[in-house]
């Protein structure tokens, strides 16, 4: 027996099964998008940007911000990329399927930008700057799954 | 800032998957071999930090795995939860505050036990972001777009990177990835997450650092060459990426502003001699000399291609072999420290940049470069 027989001893896999809060913002936040296909931000009463997705409070200023403000659904990429490397889904343990598009987008009339796959269908449309639309699932369920993807419009 | 030193360094080698070493293995070697260079033993240690990272270590409190090995029985032992920089930060304080003399920091990680785009997709918002399947490698991709498409940088210059520093880790004894390849290997990579190609990344590693601190007084008793501490900050961006012009660095760029003014420089472009920088992935060395003020900003595609930054060029920048050679996330910045160390001593063996006097040292914590940590060191007290 080699030295590397005694040694190759492993503990098997770990789970640590979590809930989080999804807050009162965000409540609002996610029913909107499920009964209305509505985004809505929060504006720093100081400063006056929007923020999406929305929390309690405007770091720069540290003030808390209470005035809803609705944004999108259309915007522009402010980057993205294209996934082309398997990568495990954290919700189903699976493998997605690959290529796919992912980016950052500035929907109209918020002042940060917004996490979302982008459709892919295209490519050479998928560009920095481009003006895309989001594409709302036809079952929702009041998560960030409720928007099945961006696409750009031409 | 009252004056301290670093006194001692040690490290284990670099490696995709230490099989054989539990994390309290690997901060034995690293810790010993710092006490080793700095000819003292653990009586001389007045107090401990371990860094760490739970989700990283798959435990909680995994700083508490490490204590014995770090010699922290019987001593005043604290975390930093975050990169090994942050980690020698707050044993820095710990050293200047009076109550300790020396401080011992370590730092560890062993990437090979988990799957690495879990781990970094879990520093996402739970809420927003993480089951869409961000990980670092394509948030990185997203920065690493709108950096190019701001200022210009092409993928050419990210593969020049990348061939630069695998080159330099063929002198590096204890580095995982040394290559010889060519722009063109990198370019014909496997495209992993536009426009990151396979060889724009670091790979996945598992090591551990240790270093020992001093203050003024107990440095002066040390009988090797110490390293003074010269200037030393961090700044953090916001925590929503949306939230971030992710083109620029403006923490970096406050972190290297205080750090420069606290040594007394007021020209890093001539002042500093050699760096070594977060290069996690290639476009992020080129990005951050820009933040550190090394070089104008868009202009880092430019000087590399004319040789400043190899080991005999104007600023040898990550003469190691940097991260793109092995990656050790937590560990990787004090790593980045010691080998400023090294360099300062005239102990970097083949790949010794010549005489330098004054390096840079820089950590990242988060992804896409959310804190910075920037370490000004100093052959001259």
């Amino acid at each position: 027996m080699s030295d590397k027989d005694y040694i190759i001893i492993e503990s098997g896999k770990a789970e640590q099964p979590f809930h989080y809060a999804v807050g009162m913002h965000g409540s609002k936040f996610f029913r909107e998008l499920k009964d209305n296909r509505r985004f809505i931000g929060l504006k720093c009463p100081k400063c006056g940007k929007v923020f999406i997705p929305p929390r309690g409070v405007c770091g720069e200023c540290f003030v808390e911000m209470n005035e809803w403000v609705e944004v999108g659904p259309n915007g522009v990429i402010g980057s993205f990329t294209i996934l082309r490397y398997a990568f495990i889904d954290p919700e189903t343990g699976q493998q997605k399927p690959i290529p796919y598009g992912y980016g950052f987008i500035k929907l109209d009339g918020a002042d940060t930008l917004f996490q979302h796959y982008i459709n892919i269908e295209d490519e050479s449309k998928v560009k920095i700057g481009a003006r895309v639309e989001a594409v709302f699932s036809k079952e929702r369920k009041g998560s960030i799954r409720d928007i099945e993807y961006f696409r750009v419009v031409d | 800032m009252d004056k301290a030193a670093i006194i001692g360094v040690g490290m284990t080698s670099i490696e995709g998957n230490k099989v054989r070493d539990t994390f309290a293995d690997m901060a034995w070697e690293a810790v010993n071999k710092a006490l080793d260079d700095a000819g003292m033993n653990i009586n001389d240690i007045d107090n401990v930090i371990t860094t760490s990272n739970d989700f990283w270590d798959g435990r909680t409190i995994s700083c508490m795995a490490v204590g014995d090995a770090s010699g922290a029985a019987h001593k005043n032992v604290s975390c930093v939860e975050g990169d090994g920089t942050f980690g020698a930060f707050y044993g820095l304080t710990r050293a200047l505050s009076g109550s300790y003399g020396t401080t011992l920091v370590t730092a560890h990680t062993k990437g090979s036990q988990s799957v690495s785009s879990l781990i970094t997709n879990a520093a996402f918002d739970p809420i927003y972001e993480r089951s869409l399947g961000m990980d670092m490698i394509s948030a990185c991709a997203m920065q690493a777009n709108a950096y190019m498409n701001r200022t210009g940088i092409t993928s050419e210059q990210l593969a020049l990177v990348s061939v630069k520093n695998h080159g330099n880790a063929k002198k590096n004894p204890l580095s995982q990835m040394p290559l010889d390849i060519t722009v063109n290997d990198v370019l014909k990579s496997e495209m992993i997450s536009d426009p990151l190609h396979k060889l724009d990344c670091s790979p996945v590693s598992d090591a551990c650092c240790a270093i020992i601190i001093a203050n003024e007084e107990r440095a002066a008793k040390h009988k090797g060459k110490p390293v003074w501490i010269k200037g030393v900050s961090f700044c953090s961006d916001a925590f929503f990426f949306g939230d971030r012009d992710l083109s620029r660095a403006p923490a970096l760029e406050q972190a290297a502003k205080k750090a420069y003014a606290m040594a007394g420089i007021k020209n890093p472009m001539k002042e500093i001699d050699t760096a070594e920088v977060y290069d996690a992935f290639t476009y992020q060395e080129l990005m951050w000399l820009e933040g550190l003020g090394l070089c104008a900003d868009g202009e880092s595609g430019r000087l590399l291609e004319k040789g400043e930054f190899a080991i005999d060029g104007r600023l040898p920048v990550n003469a190691s072999g940097g991260l793109l050679s092995g990656h050790p996330v937590i560990a990787a910045g004090l790593i980045r420290i010691a080998e400023i160390v090294k360099q300062l001593r005239g102990e970097a063996g083949k790949y010794q940049t010549k005489n330098p006097k004054t390096g840079v040292a820089h950590g990242v914590n988060g992804l896409c470069g959310q804190s910075h940590c920037v370490w000004v060191l100093g052959k001259d007290k």
